[in-house]
Formats: structure tokens, sequence, C-alpha cells
């Protein structure tokens, strides 16, 4: 036995002179110190890591038995339904891993928003978050299109028009994004290839850019207090413990299994999520001259959605359609920016003040609010609803650098409470 | 020039509106899909393949695959219920109608049905369409349908059900109190007539059977497109009776892990204290 590890020490040290193996394990995992007050919201950031690797993999297998032509898309996904065996487990997995995956990092956002993660000195962790969540919304966009249902061309279609709204350039654009001067055949070769090479290529970088970025500075905590500031004797931080294998094995793998509960519960139950996750018009192959009843995006996107039909009236010489989309591209952009809109001395929502709660409070119900009224028909009252939260969702980032400022803050305690 | 353009454009899609109105308006009477029930679903694919599959293809399905599922053996269904000689057991259900031919018979290419099911959320719409066919001597086949208004399929199960007129009923007036008016001293009901969708929003049918048309008796005929629902229900996700059977599974081993994997993390808990 005592040799079996003198050999195992050699070949790593061998490996060590060459490939700092060790040297990473140690800084990423087993001396990497996570506070010790982490509550279940610290769960999201590695499900999202989870449901990234199912996606990676289930996707793979997916295009094994996928035609990527307009002729053959639809009847690849039957025949993968069908024919091909497990097919349809690895169908299902990746397309209800798509909305478990907008799930994990809504709520991983929410966390961020919540304990004040983005603050100084995680700006950068929350601006490569921020190009994730783009990206993800990319991949689900381009993803989306490939089943070649109606739902998928309609949808696909009122937003690649929505480029039309720029003024000059915008159906050239439009053209330009399509490859032809309609949906087609060659749209979704084009969609196929960014949805399985190139987004996931820079999903990937990004993700190890974010985890870079959070190693270099060290994890945020509920409490929002810098942990590095009480050190032992031999220079770890009092309040911290070992990611690995303490965070790992003593909350991450009990957390994952509870994730893997309600994933498959609804993988193996409710695999079409009532229309929600597997919208009905998806069921018929796309059809140019079939147009759904209602065309609503996918639930991940339906608050931005409702943002840019809330955008009615022209205004300066542009069309309605023009400011919706900037009206939507405003609200994903400002996103970005919050680390620095945010002025309170204090990180966690629990030290802040009455302001920040009930603008978060707002802002989060606003959010839910503009996500159920993209899925439905607009109304003269809806639309007037959706305006109402598209200027909530604005002044929560908007206002933030006055109220986060002039609010009477509690006390941050020296050390993180457990 | 424009603006007529525009007002005819407006005027068309006014009606498009209406139509899709009509089409959803009528409440669909429920039914409880059930695959297990293999002698409902072997009826249903004798249903289908005697009255529907000349018109309505299931090409995204394979015959060896319904049989194995549905319990038929394979020599039985390739006898009794495939009528193309050539036809092999591996292969998928597909018929031989052409796609203009269709065009110039009904206006419109019959859709093929496979996942007819999922496309219209569930099983009700296929059992109420079935049951609501009724004479119209506007249209081109002489019939017409509650849930498909100006629908250009013919009733294919005619022979079954019967025929059905539209017709006004006499219904008992709404009472104050939202139930049914009676006369106090003879307790009888107190009756008004209703048409149409006065009829449907009382939820009384505004069809009725002309007696003695059909084969089957209503109670038998509703059985019938139960049958062929379920069938549909069955085709659009095969899979659903594996799925079902394995998430069972998968769920009880994930909560008898859970359990391990919660005392595990408790043991490595303890050291966030020390």
């Amino acid at each position: 036995m005592a040799k079996l590890e003198q050999q195992f020490k050699d070949i790593m040290r061998w490996i060590d002179d060459r490939l700092p193996v060790t040297e990473t394990y140690e800084k990423h995992m087993s001396k990497y110190y996570a506070p010790k007050n982490f509550n279940v919201w610290y769960i999201f950031g590695v499900l999202a890591f989870v449901v990234l690797v199912n996606q990676l993999l289930t996707g793979i297998w997916l295009t094994m038995s996928y035609v990527p032509t307009g002729e053959g898309a639809f009847k690849s996904i039957e025949y993968i339904m069908r024919d091909v065996e497990y097919g349809w487990l690895l169908r299902y997995m990746h397309s209800t891993g798509a909305s478990a995956f907008f799930v994990v990092v809504y709520l991983h956002m929410f966390r961020g928003l919540m304990y004040g993660s983005y603050q100084k000195p995680r700006e950068l962790i929350w601006v490569f978050g921020m190009f994730i969540y783009l990206a993800l919304m990319a991949e689900g966009f381009f993803g989306y299109l490939l089943p070649w249902g109606n739902m998928s061309y309609w949808g696909a279609q009122v937003i690649v028009s929505l480029a039309g709204a720029i003024p000059v350039v915008g159906e050239s654009l439009a053209v330009w994004v399509r490859g032809d001067f309609n949906m087609s055949g060659i749209t979704l070769n084009r969609f196929f290839a960014l949805h399985v090479v190139a987004v996931p290529i820079v999903l990937l970088v990004l993700v190890v850019l974010h985890i870079l970025a959070l190693h270099e500075v060290g994890s945020n905590n509920p409490d929002g207090v810098d942990i590095k500031k009480h050190l032992d004797e031999d220079g770890k931080p009092l309040d911290g413990i070992p990611f690995h294998p303490y965070y790992t094995i003593g909350h991450d793998v009990p957390g994952i299994v509870m994730f893997l509960i309600v994933f498959s519960a609804v993988l193996f139950f409710f695999p079409d999520g009532g229309g929600y996750l597997i919208e009905h018009p998806n069921y018929e192959p796309a059809d140019p001259l079939k147009t759904p009843e209602l065309i609503a995006p996918v639930w991940y996107y339906t608050p931005y959605y409702s943002m840019l039909r809330a955008a009615t009236f022209p205004l300066f010489g542009m069309t309605a359609k023009f400011w919706g989309l900037v009206v939507m591209a405003g609200a994903i952009a400002i996103l970005f920016v919050v680390p620095w809109l945010d002025k309170s001395p204090v990180r966690s929502m629990r030290y802040k003040g009455l302001a920040s709660k009930l603008f978060l409070a707002a802002f989060v119900i606003c959010f839910f609010i503009l996500g159920y009224l993209g899925t439905v028909h607009p109304t003269p009252m809806r639309t007037i609803v959706a305006q109402i939260c598209t200027a909530v969702y604005f002044a929560y980032f908007l206002l933030m650098p006055w109220y986060t400022s002039v609010e009477k803050t509690k006390p941050v305690p020296e050390r993180v409470t457990l | 020039m424009i603006l007529r353009n525009v007002a005819i454009c407006l005027a068309l899609s006014l009606a498009a509106l209406g139509l899709q109105a009509s089409e959803a308006g009528y409440p669909l009477d429920h039914m409880e899909a059930d695959i297990h029930d293999q002698p409902s679903l072997q009826r249903g694919m004798q249903t289908y393949m005697n009255y529907c599959m000349g018109c309505h293809s299931l090409q995204y399905q394979r015959f060896k695959r319904t049989a194995e599922d549905i319990g038929i053996p394979e020599a039985l269904m390739l006898e009794h219920l495939v009528f193309d000689p050539n036809t092999k057991i591996g292969d998928l259900m597909t018929n031989n109608m052409s796609t203009e031919n269709a065009k110039t018979w009904f206006g419109a290419a019959p859709p093929d049905l496979t996942l007819h099911n999922n496309l219209k959320g569930g099983p009700d719409w296929i059992y109420t369409y079935l049951r609501t066919f009724y004479v119209d001597s506007k249209r081109p086949l002489g019939v017409n349908n509650l849930v498909f208004e100006n629908v250009g399929m013919p009733h294919a199960l005619v022979d079954l059900q019967g025929t059905q007129k539209y017709v006004c009923k006499q219904v008992p007036r709404l009472a104050s109190n939202g139930g049914d008016m009676r006369d106090p001293l003879t307790d009888e009901y107190i009756t008004e007539e209703l048409c149409g969708s006065d009829l449907v929003e009382r939820g009384y049918s505004p069809l009725e059977l002309v007696e003695g048309s059909g084969a089957l008796s209503p109670a038998e005929y509703d059985q019938v497109v139960y049958d062929l629902a379920n069938f549909l229900y069955y085709v659009a996700e095969p899979s659903r009776l594996e799925r079902t059977r394995i998430g069972w599974y998968v769920l009880l081993f994930l909560a008898f892990f859970y359990v391990f994997a919660w005392l595990l993390g408790r043991e490595y808990h303890k050291a966030f204290h020390k």
C-alpha cells in the first residue's frame, strides 16, 4: 500500500514538474476558501454548471441523429423521439435542460442582486456573468429554431425581423442574418452551426473566465463581509472553509440531487410543461403560410418580449417597433452596469435600507408580471400594465445610484453570521 | 389605392380573427386518455385504419412499434389492419394520397395526424370534433362542424354516428339564482326556445341526432371516438409508456440517494462549526 502511494506521488511529481495539476487543484478546489455562511442561494452556480454539462452531452448525442435541413429537421426530431434508442430521453433532457438552465441562471442572478455580489472587487465576475447570460439567450434562440416546428419558425421570424426596425440598414441586416429573404433552410443551417459550435465555445470560455475571476477575489456571502480580513496563524480565513470537500460534498451533492429530483419530475412527467417548455404549435412542421394564432417566445424570453411590445407609440420620427427594440436591448444592457449603479456602502440586502428592499421586491414582481404578459395576447389593459412594469424595471436600475446612497443602512458585522 | 389595400388587409385579417374565435369558441368535452388500456388502443387503431388512414397518414410512426406497444401480434396487424400487401411491418404508417389530388378534392391536403394530439394540447379537441359534425347545405360536402367551423373534411364516421342537425331547443329558463326556472304550482320547468351560441352558453348542445340514421347508439359512438382519440394520444408520443415507467424508478432512486447524500453532507458540515 505504501509502495503504491509512493508510486502515485512519483507520477504526480513528474506531471507537476511539467503541468501545474496539483497547484491548480489546490488553488481552485482543496485550498480555495469559501465563506462558511453560504445558504441555499449559493447552490445555483453549481447547478448552472451541472445543466451546462447536461446540455453539452445530450446535445452531442442529439447531433448524431439530427438532420439540419429544412426538409429533414422536423422528421429527424420525430425519428429521435421514436426510433433512436432512448432518443426521447436525450431530447427531453435537452429541452427540459434549456428551461432549467434559465431557471437556475435567473435565481443565480437574483442571488447576486440580493447580496451585492457584483460590488467591488467582483465587478468583472458580474460582467462575465452577464456575457454568459447574453450568450445563453443567443444559444436558446438559435436552438429553438432547430426542431423546425411552426413556432420555431414564426418565433425566429418575429425576432429576426426586429432587425428590420433599425433605420437604413435594418432590412439588409435582417436578410444578412437570415441568409435569405425569408426564414428558410439556409437560416436553419447557419443557426445550427451557431448553436452547436460557435456559441458553446464562447459559453465555455466565458464560464472559465467567470470562475477564474471569482477565484481570484473569492466568493461573496450573504453578509457581504470580507472573510480575508480575519486570518488564522497560517494565513487562512477564519470564516472560510476549503471548497472541496466541505462545500462539494457537504452542500453541493445534496443540492444537486435535490435539483435532479425536480428536474426528473418535469422531464419524465411534464416534458412539454403544459405548452410552456415545448409549445403546442411546434408539433407541426414550419409552414410559412400558416401563422400560429399567438406567437409567443419560450417563457425565459417573455419578460423582454413584453417590454418590446410595451413600446406602442412612435417618437422622434422613429417607429414604435424601433423603440421596442431599444427598450428591450436597453433592459438587457443595463444589467451590465449594475456594479457601478450601486453606491451603497454595504453589499448585502440584510444590511441595506428599506428603499433597496422595496425596489428589489418591485423589480422581481414586475419581472414575473412581464414574463406572464409575454405569453398572452396583448389587450389595452395588459399593455398599460406592461408599460408600468417596464418603467419599474428601469427605475430599479436607474434610481439605484440615488436610493442606495441616501437610504440608512444597518451596521455590518465584522465576521460572518452562522 | 394604398388606403384601399390597407382596408382590404384589415378586413381579411379581422375575418381570419373571427374564424379563429369561433373555432376556439366551442367548449371542448373532456376525456381522460389511458395508454394502459390496450383494448381501447387496439379498437382505436382499427377505426383509424378503416376510416382515417386513407387520407391522414401517421408518417412518423411505424407499424412494428405500434404493434408492440398496443399488444397486437404483428401477423394479425399485417393481415387485418394493413391494406397494402407491399407494406412491411417495419414501415412508417404512410398512405398513398397525393397532395395535389387532396387539394383538389378538399381544398387543403388532409394533415398528417401523428402529432395532432400534442398540437391541440390533448385529446379533447379530436374527441369533441368527431362528435360535432352537422348537416349544413351551404358547405360543399354538406357538413359543417362546431369545433372546426367551415371544415373541409367530410364526416368520415357518419355511417356510425348518423346525421346531426343544427337545431333550436326548448330549454328551462334561467332563474335569478342561476338554476332552472320551475313553475311554483306544478313544479314543471318553464322553458324558452334557444338557438346556436345561446344554447352553448347554457351548456346544451345545439345539435340533434336524427333517430336511427346511424349504425351505433350515441353511447357506442362516443366509445368509438374515445378509443380513436386515445389511440392518437398514444401515437403522438409512443415513448410516453416507457417515460412514465422509468420516471418512477428514477425518482425513487434519487429520493433514496438524497437520504445518503444528506447524511454524508451533514458529517462534512460538522467541520463548519469548528
